[in-house]
């Protein structure tokens, strides 16, 4: 297992050293100075002098990338353009907000997402079958700030005579006037961790609708493969075997049929993380949290490049991770991956 | 590469040992046993009426249209708290900027199916050269391009899009590019697995066999045998790109005039009157959700007509 862990890690590696030579050719590729586009449109000709030094881009390209990696091997990622704070304190700031969303978002479209797809599949044909089928091709085709868009009309701010139904905060990750304790950023983990349940329940009623809009794309995408695949696996003959032994329905449905299935849908729910992160970016927008992803806005409409750089490269990082997760886990789950 | 020795049997079994072929598709070719088999599919039927309708919209524009798109003409209607509703003149009344609603609709299609189509375009020929050069060559060329692929896998899609875009400055040019970019690691891999399958065929042996050169025997051969996943992913693809240009758009990225006809930036310029005048919203994400759909429909209905194990 371990060996499978460690030759599965380095194949990552030379996928981050060619995503560093990517970034850091782009920036060197944006229009105009690559020091000005640092600093930004406001930058005095002597901290362009400046940074065109301390960057070195004066210097041959091999010798900027070394000097670069360097920089980001000590955890010196840039500082933004705009407000001059480290790159790295930007993401820490951000983190929490949005890891909260995508775990509320993924475990919303995992708990819906799994038994609506087996349950569609047991029942193949019937009107319930078409019924998520098209259900879920709905959730594919609406882009995401569109749903986030109708999910604040009709539940946050309420229209006409539905007007009751509009419950929810806004925007927002809590509301000002809680004046709560955040020991580790997580407002609802920190609402419980202090026992100051209002807080909790408030930071809650904050990510339904964000979690809803981001989770809605991998809810569909979830009761398809589910569906596929569970539809897949009740066709194959150790099903039919387990049948003919009369094993009770149940046994066959938990033991032969689900935890066969379950294979796709464990790399579906692991690959629906960098959905899930740039689905942030315009979740995150439209219900005005401070994330990753509105930082990334933020640093997309002002053009920030060390900002755009050091988060891309850190959201890659979390993808590989995240990956790497996926197949370990796949391994765990389907003993045949390991020796392969 | 390992080639099955002759007499050892092919796992792929005799395509005419199955049930008895339906006798309407017995001597027709992939393509019009696929084609017989949509016309009797309803949603390929759906979505092919979704996607002719918005392709003859986005064409015929300027005859559908009933104003000429992006003039603001009628500005001074529109205040902060409100902008008109249906009228006469105005069927579907004016837009955030003063310009006839329903003129800025019909010429959005126009844009989304530019951009949709050329940015699919371009990830395909891109894609396709490299997912051809990694299967059809193979050794080191493969090692190469699949491990430069995968770092292009390793962004988020729209990220890259944003990165390329934020690059390449604000015009629909640079939407474009971005678009195609972030797809090409979709078709590369899929047309490099769709030769990679055929590379074991029988007919692939016969020809070697024949004395065919691997060029000749890939071009001719494996190449018009791997396609069809890839035009159905290029149906699917579409409906995405058109949703992603309207995330690009929403992200402040692409055609910087405000006023230019374009469905994703028409919702982004109606955030904040949402309240007021819902339609405004309502009506290019309704348009941008069933223009994907249609694609998607027509997409899925052609991948299960050419695909062997959905015949019935």
């Amino acid at each position: 297992m371990l060996r499978f862990v460690v030759r599965r890690l380095a194949l990552t590696v030379p996928v981050l050293v060619g995503l560093s030579i990517l970034l850091f050719l782009w920036v060197r590729a944006l229009p105009g100075d690559p020091a000005r586009a640092l600093l930004g449109q406001r930058a005095t000709a002597e901290s362009v002098e400046n940074v065109t030094r301390l960057y070195g881009f004066d210097r041959p390209l091999h010798e900027q990338y070394f000097t670069y990696i360097g920089a980001l091997l000590q955890g010196n990622f840039g500082s933004s353009t705009q407000t001059g704070q480290p790159v790295v304190e930007l993401f820490k700031n951000g983190f929490p907000a949005t890891a909260e969303l995508a775990f509320c978002a993924l475990l919303f479209a995992a708990v819906l997402g799994i038994p609506l797809g087996y349950f569609a599949a047991r029942r193949h044909g019937t009107p319930l079958d078409n019924l998520t089928v098209g259900a879920s091709l709905m959730g594919v085709v609406i882009p995401v700030f569109f749903l986030a868009y109708l999910l604040k009309l009709v539940f946050a701010i309420g229209i006409g005579p539905l007007d009751f139904l509009g419950v929810f905060p806004t925007a927002g990750r809590q509301d000002a006037r809680i004046a709560a304790t955040h020991p580790t950023g997580f407002y609802v983990l920190d609402g419980i961790l202090t026992r100051e349940w209002d807080a909790a329940w408030n930071a809650l009623k904050h990510l339904v609708l964000p979690a809803v809009a981001l989770g809605t794309i991998p809810l569909a995408i979830i009761v398809r493969i589910t569906r596929a695949a569970v539809l897949d696996v009740t066709g194959e003959d150790y099903v039919r075997t387990a049948e003919a032994k009369g094993l009770l329905q149940g046994t066959i449905s938990r033991r032969h049929v689900l935890r066969n299935a379950l294979l796709p849908v464990v790399t579906t729910v692991g690959l629906q993380a960098g959905l899930l992160l740039s689905g942030a970016v315009l979740t995150e927008t439209v219900f005005a949290r401070n994330g990753l992803g509105s930082t990334l806005f933020n640093a997309i409409t002002l053009l920030d490049y060390p900002v755009l750089q050091g988060f891309i490269l850190a959201i890659a990082l979390m993808y590989a991770l995240i990956n790497l997760t996926v197949d370990v886990l796949y391994g765990v789950i389907d003993p045949r991956v390991r020796v392969s | 590469m390992t080639l099955i020795a002759p007499g050892s049997g092919s796992p792929v079994g005799d395509p005419f040992d199955g049930p008895t072929a339906h006798a309407e598709e017995r001597g027709t070719s992939l393509w019009r046993g696929a084609f017989a088999r949509l016309r009797r599919d309803p949603f390929a039927i759906l979505g092919a009426v979704i996607v002719l309708t918005f392709v003859i919209v986005a064409l015929a524009a300027p005859l559908l249209a009933p104003y000429e798109p992006a003039r603001a003409q009628w500005g001074n209607q529109v205040t902060p708290g409100s902008v008109p509703g249906p009228s006469a003149e105005h069927l579907l009344g004016l837009d955030a900027f003063g310009s006839d609603l329903l003129t800025q609709l019909i010429y959005g299609a126009r844009q989304s199916l530019l951009i949709g189509v050329v940015s699919t375009l371009i990830g395909l020929s891109v894609g396709a050269t490299i997912g051809l050069l990694a299967g059809g060559i193979g050794g080191w060329i493969d090692v190469l391009l699949m491990r430069f692929v995968d770092i292009l896998l390793s962004i988020p899609s729209l990220l890259l899009a944003v990165s390329i875009a934020a690059a390449l400055g604000r015009t629909s040019t640079s939407v474009m590019i971005a678009i195609g970019v972030a797809q090409v690691p979709i078709f590369a891999r899929l047309l490099r697995g769709s030769l990679l399958a055929q590379r074991e065929a029988d007919y692939v042996l016969a020809a070697t066999s024949l004395g065919l050169r691997r060029r000749r025997v890939v071009m001719n051969h494996m190449l018009p045998n791997s396609l069809g996943p890839v035009i159905v992913q290029a149906t699917l693809v579409l409906a995405t790109a058109i949703i992603e240009v309207a995330a690009l758009s929403y992200l402040g990225l692409g055609e910087p005039n405000p006023t230019v006809a374009e469905w994703g930036r028409m919702l982004v310029k109606s955030q904040d009157r949402l309240e007021t005048s819902p339609q405004l919203a309502l009506l290019p994400g309704t348009l941008i959700a069933v223009t994907a759909l249609g694609f998607t429909l027509l997409g899925e209905a052609l991948r299960e007509a050419l695909d062997p194990k959905f015949r019935r």
